[in-house]
């Protein structure tokens, strides 16, 4: 019998660690892992281990140059001054013994989501250790490796022949996957993410709308630094409702980076919870309406590993299984397992605080500017 | 950085007795605004969309009367003609646009036309300047108006073996006392650097840690 969903993971994803003091923290899967299962929402029949990708598979987005010195580089045969020429051995992606494989179970983690739900198994696919959404053809970038999302599309149109909706919600702009199917009409990315104005990587502006055949499906809601809730959700909703109906999919991949929360350390946007809430319920919608409830899920950005994510990416996988959003308090067993552990206090309440922090005093000229780069950025669309 | 290392020099060009009809056609099929007229290489005019549209008796129909439109160009271009030279550093040649309000410049070299400059070009060139093409965190930095300061910033850039692309340097508004200083970094991860900046004394205007609750 068909599952509802289907949840990737393997404690060897937890080998893509780049130091103890690096912000990229797997650790945030368990912590995800743990929270989960005291609601008793993850059944044993229900987790499925991921393969690792072949580098026949890793070729599909990247080059064999590139996979032969991120090879070498995990057995320490690479110099810091040739690795930066690829991205690796930088202070953002530094070099790890085997950085290779770690990667390459990334990738294979998605691909597995992938067959998942092509395959028929499961309606719904969570791969939380993707969402490696910088990695490019050659190159290292952002923390990202290898590029599980740019690899799993080609894997899609090529095993499945399918049309492919990518959604980025990471504060962070989706490049290396939008660079890598900048010219193709078949594959539409979609990303809202914080201005570039000042935010890493710099790119993702409302003109990036793709090349020759592929002009019109690369979308950009670059919204401002200290974007709220409210006009987040509404940038999203009306985007992406427009972009499906346009686009059609086949399938849809959400990479669901869970750093546009008020308390990222490496982000300037003003969300809470409640935008964790909405994310996934729209993309599901849209999966059920548009691509059969073809869903795969998978994580990405999200540096408050211990207040932020693990409850993010719980949401997910709660919407996945159509359980209504919880309310009230997290389980005792959680917080008192690791409120110890954590530098932090832990928020113990699903629902962030109301007063998490201070108004923000520009709010309607943020919204403003944001309402108005909406309409730029459908432009495409709505003067058809 | 000079002229000649941004300049257009594919010049599309044509003769002071070609048409109007000739200019209006090459506009069109090439989406340009600005031909210079050159005979044996050299400059002789400069023939704009401006001076075609003013050449044309009605600013409602886009038709030209048949016999207009044969008119040669030399009865049209411009002569009086400011011109550049592929040694002019980037920054005087975008001086020259802003005064004298101009929206291309030809390129000369031993009185031969070698090369054409647009706003587009200069405008390209300023966002190559800021780096703002190449995956980069922003950084603005807010330090006394005194000698030496650049140095002592970019020193924990250094130590951080961190790779900055472009640095810009405003005035502070509210005082002459300071000024900002504006970084961008190739890194995702700008955090250890903001905290060493702030360490060593440094105001980092730009970005903020939020902390938690009010």
């Amino acid at each position: 019998m068909k599952k509802q969903a289907s949840f990737i993971f393997s404690p060897d994803q937890l080998n893509y660690e780049f130091s103890d003091t690096h912000p990229f923290n797997q650790k945030r899967i368990i912590l995800t892992m743990d929270l989960l299962n005291e609601l008793h929402t993850i059944d044993p029949d229900e987790i499925v281990t991921p393969r690792t990708a072949t580098d026949e598979e890793l070729l599909l987005a990247h080059d064999a140059k590139y996979i032969e010195i991120v090879k070498k580089a995990s057995k320490g045969e690479v110099s810091e001054n040739i690795g930066s020429i690829y991205g690796i051995g930088t202070e953002d992606t530094p070099f790890f013994t085997g950085m290779h494989d770690a990667s390459a179970l990334l990738v294979g983690g998605t691909l597995t989501a992938i067959d998942e739900v092509m395959e028929g198994r499961s309606r719904y696919a969570l791969n939380l250790g993707g969402g490696l959404h910088h990695g490019f053809q050659g190159k290292a970038s952002g923390f990202c490796i290898y590029n599980d999302s740019s690899v799993a599309i080609k894997y899609l149109q090529k095993k499945y022949g399918a049309r492919v909706l990518y959604v980025d919600t990471d504060a962070h702009h989706g490049d290396g996957v939008q660079w890598t199917f900048y010219d193709d009409p078949d594959v539409c990315t979609f990303s809202i993410h914080e201005t570039g104005r000042y935010l890493f990587p710099g790119t993702g502006n409302v003109t990036e709308r793709g090349n020759g055949k592929g002009y019109g499906t690369s979308f950009n809601f670059p919204i401002d630094a200290f974007t709220e809730d409210e006009s987040f959700l509404h940038i999203y909703r009306t985007a992406l409702r427009e972009v499906a109906e346009y686009f059609k999919p086949d399938v849809i991949l959400t990479q669901n980076g869970a750093d546009a929360h008020y308390l990222d350390p490496l982000t300037h946007l003003y969300s809470t919870m409640k935008i964790y809430e909405e994310i996934p319920k729209l993309a599901k919608e849209i999966a059920d309406e548009y691509c059969d409830g073809k869903w795969i899920a998978i994580g990405g950005g999200g540096y408050d590993i211990w207040r932020v994510v693990p409850r993010a990416w719980s949401l997910l996988w709660l919407t996945m299984k159509s359980i209504p959003v919880p309310t009230g308090r997290l389980p005792q067993a959680w917080l008192d397992k690791y409120q110890p552990e954590s530098p932090v206090t832990l928020i113990e309440t699903w629902q962030d605080p109301a007063d998490l922090y201070e108004p923000v005093p520009r709010k309607s000229d943020i919204n403003e500017k944001n309402e108005q780069m909406l309409t730029r950025a459908l432009h495409v669309i709505r003067k058809g | 950085m000079l002229v000649q290392d941004i300049m257009k020099t594919d010049v599309i060009t044509l003769n002071s007795t070609d048409t109007i009809a000739d200019a209006v056609q090459l506009m069109k099929e090439k989406r340009i605004r600005h031909i210079p007229i050159v005979e044996d290489g050299q400059l002789k005019g400069l023939v704009t969309d401006r001076d075609v549209k003013e050449a044309s008796p009605s600013s409602i129909s886009e038709r030209l009367e048949p016999a207009l439109y044969e008119t040669p160009l030399d009865k049209i271009m411009k002569t009086d003609l400011l011109i550049g030279h592929p040694r002019d550093f980037v920054e005087e040649a975008a001086l020259m646009f802003y005064t004298y309000e101009i929206g291309c410049l030809p390129i000369v070299s031993n009185y031969q036309l070698v090369g054409i400059l647009t706003k587009t070009d200069l405008l390209y060139n300023y966002i190559e300047l800021t780096g703002a093409n190449q995956p980069s965190s922003h950084l603005q930095i807010r330090v006394p108006n005194k000698p030496g300061i650049l140095y002592e910033v970019s020193k924990v850039f250094h130590d951080h073996n961190s790779n900055v692309l472009s640095v810009l340097v405003y005035p502070y508004q509210d005082s002459e006392e300071y000024k900002i200083l504006a970084f961008r970094v190739k890194r995702m991860n700008p955090l250890p650097i903001i905290d060493d900046l702030k360490a060593q004394g440094f105001e980092v205007l730009w970005p903020g840690q939020p902390e938690m609750g009010v």
